[in-house]
């Protein structure tokens, strides 16, 4: 009698673990997210030297990033054709994950003297937005400093070169950092950002 | 029926019991559950790093032979002379911080109605749950002439490491107006991009250093992966496609189907004979030994597993990840293996806590690099589909464009070592 309980009970589970393999259903954040470390790093922290991390950044700003990947809207190697695998949900669901996760900055090279100029100009023109030198993710501003150096400056020069479109606030600010300091400017910008551990 | 059951719960029971009474024999694992992982690769590393994230509560033990690890991926640099091979070699301490055992050992057997994996020294490890990530191995009798020890003169340079530096060695030490012949695999194989990219490295050592040297790919394939970037990239580069190109592809159906290697005088044999200064053979494959040694292996060579937790579907709690695993349309490569590993760990982690598996998702992205400023891709998202078959995701993926400006395939160059940097610490840190 018992025994054939037990065998009735492990049959149950059985069945059970076979009719539940089914997958319908969206994949977790976690499982969605893990598959971005291979590039981005694990939990979203890129150990470098170009692809950015995408810990700590907003949750509004990664869906719209991913957005503008899919419909072709901002340059990218492969990132449009990696965005177009995944619904709208998928990407909320990773953009949550990577909103909790801490940015890790890694040590990178940079010239101190431009570094420092970078930051007057950072104060200037970006502080604004881009809130506590950089660092913050507020109102879906991306995380500039201690971003990977070769990333940073592709997007400087999409958004110079126009392949890339600015807000108009952000555009404003960029011309006029054009006019008063020239790329000059923008490359001390660049090593302002790189000089964040 | 019930008899088996009535078995099959008695033997799970006893197994239970045995190991609460015996314990591990090298290391006290308590009540704690055990996965036990062959092979250190992309794959093992991977799946391990990855429970113990999940649930640190699992003990996890990796049963490999080697105490380095070198990633067969951007192995090709080193022979292009953009990479020294010290970059492309990992060790475990990463993985021992995390609280994993790492075992250099060989596994011998794997015993799925024990649940126990015998290693060389004479012990056997018990296991709730073990992950098989062998990797490949070749058929050494599918070309006559060339076996392993042929290769130890003519390497296939395809486990990368002393192979990678012998074949280096060749192409340097040849002379210019040398020819080096390149031994393309049928499908299904490690790294389908992989001898392309290596023929392409090899023209921009050549190119730089011997520019009166060829390299012939004698493949039997019709076409390869990339096939059309590839082309275009070797046109651009290597005048191919002009009398004067460094790079000569022939096809299998052109007379490049290779049946025999003359190792003595440096002879590929295919239609035609085709004399080599150095020769590259990179044979065809199947999954490596330990799967075939534990019964976990199709007609065809490869490790049959349901795709959506890889578990074997031959032996029950065995799970089979990376290249030796049937996941196509996966491919055979090292971000796949990543994946597969992460879905399968997933799925352990959610058994062991008395959860279903999870609903996996899969990518895989794969650069291969054609000068230092010019590299392609391939990228892909893959979900299960309703046959419990792994489907690529409508409308995602593909190749760098054909018409991508120069500037961005530069910076794919750029993004391909940032994958190598950040896939290999997603591994082993």
């Amino acid at each position: 009698m018992k025994y054939k309980m037990l065998t009735r009970l492990f049959m149950l589970l059985v069945s059970s673990l076979i009719s539940t393999v089914t997958f319908a259903a969206t994949p977790s954040a976690t499982m969605l997210a893990n598959s971005c470390a291979g590039c981005h790093g694990t939990n979203g922290s890129s150990v470098g030297p170009a692809s950015p991390t995408i810990a700590g950044i907003s949750v509004d700003y990664f869906i719209e990033t991913m957005d503008a990947y899919k419909k072709d809207e901002r340059p990218s190697t492969i990132m449009t054709r990696i965005a177009r695998g995944y619904t709208d949900e998928e990407i909320k669901l990773m953009a949550e994950f990577f909103a909790k996760q801490p940015f890790v900055r890694q040590p990178q090279t940079f010239d101190t003297r431009l570094a420092k100029k970078g930051k007057k100009i950072h104060k200037k023109y970006c502080e604004k937005c881009h809130e506590d030198g950089g660092t913050s993710s507020e109102d879906d501003a991306g995380i500039l400093a201690g971003q990977w150096e070769p990333y940073v400056r592709f997007s400087m020069e999409d958004f110079t070169s126009g392949t890339r479109t600015m807000e108009k606030k952000m555009k404003k600010k960029m011309k006029s950092l054009q006019k008063d300091h020239g790329d000059a400017g923008v490359d001390a910008l660049i090593h302002y950002y790189s000089s964040f551990e | 029926m019930s008899n088996i059951n009535r078995r099959h719960f008695l033997t799970l029971a006893g197994s239970t019991l045995a190991a609460t009474a015996l314990g591990f024999p090298m290391l006290s694992f308590g009540a704690s559950k055990h996965v036990v992982i062959v092979g250190g690769g992309i794959g093992g590393a991977t799946a391990a790093k990855y429970i113990r994230m999940a649930d640190a509560s699992i003990e996890v033990t990796i049963i490999e032979p080697n105490k380095t690890y070198y990633t067969c991926f951007l192995s090709n640099e080193v022979l292009g002379g953009g990479r020294d091979i010290k970059s492309i070699q990992f060790g475990y301490d990463g993985l021992k911080k995390r609280g994993i055992n790492v075992i250099h050992d060989l596994v011998t057997a794997i015993e799925p109605d024990t649940r126990k994996v015998k290693i060389s020294s004479g012990k056997t490890i018990r296991y709730d749950a073990c992950i098989v990530s062998p990797g490949v191995s070749f058929n050494w009798d599918a070309i006559e002439g060339y076996d392993a020890k042929v290769a130890e003169k003519l390497p296939h340079a395809w486990k990368a490491g002393a192979q990678t530096a012998l074949l280096h060695d060749q192409i340097r030490a040849m002379p210019d107006g040398g020819k080096v012949i390149i031994v393309a695999p049928p499908n299904p194989f490690r790294c389908p991009p992989g001898p392309y990219e290596r023929a392409s490295q090899i023209a921009w050592y050549l190119k730089n250093n011997k520019p009166k040297s060829k390299i012939i790919i004698l493949d039997n394939k019709a076409k390869f992966s990339k096939m059309g970037l590839f082309t275009a990239g070797w046109e651009r580069h290597y005048g191919y496609n002009t009398n004067n190109s460094m790079i000569e592809w022939i096809s299998g159906s052109g007379g490049g189907k290779v049946t025999r290697i003359d190792a003595k005088n440096m002879t590929a044999v295919a239609d035609v004979d085709f004399e080599g200064d150095v020769i590259n053979v990179i044979p065809p494959q199947k999954a490596g030994k330990i799967a075939f040694v534990a019964d976990l292996v199709d007609k065809k060579g490869w490790c049959p597993v349901n795709q959506g937790t890889f578990e074997s579907t031959r032996h029950k709690d065995i799970y089979v990840v990376g290249d030796a695993s049937v996941a196509s349309p996966l491919p055979k490569s090292g971000y796949a293996a990543s994946s597969e590993a992460k879905v399968c760990a997933a799925a352990i982690v959610a058994k062991f806590n008395g959860k279903d598996a999870p609903v996996p998702s899969y990518v895989n992205t794969c650069y291969s690099i054609l000068t230092p400023d010019d590299a392609i891709s391939v990228a892909m998202v893959y979900r299960m589909g309703d046959k419990g078959k792994i489907i690529k995701v409508e409308g995602s993926g593909g190749l760098t464009p054909t018409d991508a400006t120069d500037v961005m395939r530069k910076r794919e160059v750029t993004y391909a070592h940032s994958w190598f940097k950040n896939i290999t610490h997603d591994t082993f840190g």
